[in-house]
């Protein structure tokens, strides 16, 4: 994964770049404020750098020098939000397979049955979004962007919302994520204690600059 | 139980005012919906001025919007000339000319609450539906219009209420025919205004009455039974 984007956004002025490990996690570390979300809504597409280039693996998604930028639906790239952001008039399983239909049969590469039993969301798939818990949402909203089979997986504060209890029992799963099923996740986070049980390849930011880990 | 009986003009003019109100927000409700989208998630220049514009008929006189509409869709108005010559359509001084003034009366109330609706809406889960591969035509007809059925229900009940009281703009756009645009309260109107018409006028009063609290009651059950479906 290469990101390299500037943008101006009220006082702020981004001047990201850094290289994202192939497999595994890479973390995006720094205080609220330094850029991070604003960084990964440019990788998923739903905000445009002023100038840049973005691509994952080899795929460019996004090249203000050629012209290019690919809408988000278009990407390939999972997201989970800080928030969840569940589809509320949805059951669960109609959450998670919302996008997963969207993908052509054959590259669909991630089971079904696999993301719910790793998840262990077997019991929650008639609920609604309404009457979950907040892991069990942050659970049901990574498998959702996990069933996309998606060529890399964003995730933006996604233990925040939780407690600590809660907290230790997702780390686990976003840290097998990336190693079953071979997905380059970049990891969003102002919790250092957090990014080092996950990764060592940590991307520094401050005020919208990178002070380490960049290229 | 003589009071109830309804005469034949009566019936016709009940008829009437519910096949008209039918027809109007059954077709302005599709322009609603697109037009509160336009407003609520669009940003292009001259919206504030559809904005206002859509509000027109909500603060200008009826007989005025009536008297617009007369110019405009007369058989020698712009548009009028348009639909006689092309499709042998006429509005004026036909019921098809009373759906059109409802419609327009009540596109403002329809609008508002539609818009209002759909403002309340999460942006973050459309943003998240986009990165799951839906492009905005799904995410509209997937997330945005389920999650604003409420305001669509509630807005369609408003708008078919405004068109049962719709006066001035019909009485002025397609005149009073019995039995043509003569709609409830025109004939209620008519009956005022004719000796021994009390009886009949007291009758239509109760039979809005009846049709107003009955569709309120309708759209309620409705909209409540879909925000549980909502709320899971």
């Amino acid at each position: 994964m290469q990101v390299s984007v500037k943008r101006r956004q009220g006082n702020l002025e981004l001047d990201v770049s850094f290289t994202g490990a192939p497999s595994g996690i890479t973390a995006l570390f720094g205080n609220s404020g330094a850029g991070k979300t604003s960084v990964i809504n440019m990788v998923a597409g739903l905000s445009r750098p002023d100038q840049g280039h973005i691509s994952i693996g080899g795929r460019c998604l996004f090249d203000s020098g050629r012209g290019i930028n690919l809408p988000p639906d278009k990407r390939r790239v999972g997201y989970v939000f800080q928030e969840g952001r569940l589809f509320p008039h949805l059951s669960v399983q109609s959450n998670l397979t919302y996008g997963m239909y969207l993908v052509p049969e054959a590259e669909r590469k991630i089971a079904f049955d696999d993301v719910v039993g790793l998840l262990g969301i077997e019991l929650l798939l008639e609920r609604r979004p309404r009457l979950l818990s907040g892991g069990e949402k942050q659970r049901v909203a990574i498998g959702r962007a996990l069933l996309t089979s998606p060529r890399a997986l964003l995730m933006d504060e996604p233990l925040a919302s939780l407690d600590e209890a809660r907290k230790s029992e997702l780390l686990p799963f976003i840290a097998r994520i990336s190693r079953e099923f071979c997905i380059p996740i970049l990891y969003v986070s102002h919790a250092m204690d957090e990014i080092r049980k996950l990764t060592d390849h940590v991307v520094y930011l401050h005020a919208g600059r990178v002070v380490e880990g960049g290229d | 139980m003589d009071f109830f009986t309804l005469t034949t003009a009566e019936l016709e003019a009940i008829k009437l005012s519910l096949r008209v109100s039918t027809w109007a927000v059954a077709l302005s409700l599709p322009c609603g919906i697109a037009v509160a989208w336009l407003l609520s998630r669009a940003r292009f220049p001259g919206r504030r001025i559809l904005d206002g514009f859509i509000h027109l008929p909500l603060v200008l006189p009826p007989v005025v919007i009536g008297y617009i509409l007369l110019i405009a869709f007369g058989r020698n108005g712009i548009f009028g000339a348009f639909l006689f010559q092309y499709f042998g359509v006429t509005l004026a001084f036909k019921w098809t000319g009373a759906v059109l003034a409802a419609a327009v009366m009540s596109f403002p109330l329809m609008v508002r609450a539609i818009r209002l609706s759909m403002d309340s809406v999460d942006q973050g889960v459309e943003a998240a539906a986009r990165t799951l591969g839906a492009g905005p035509l799904r995410v509209f007809f997937t997330i945005t219009l389920p999650l604003t059925m409420p305001g669509i229900i509630s807005g369609a009940m408003m708008a078919f209420a405004r068109c049962l009281g719709e006066f001035g703009a019909t009485i002025m756009f397609v005149s009073n025919i019995p039995g043509q645009t003569q709609t409830l309260p025109l004939a209620l109107y008519t009956l005022t205004q004719v000796p021994d018409g009390e009886q009949g006028a007291m009758r239509l009063c109760v039979f809005a009455i009846i049709i107003a609290m009955s569709a309120l009651v309708c759209s309620e059950l409705l909209a409540k039974r879909y925000s549980n479906l909502l709320k899971g």
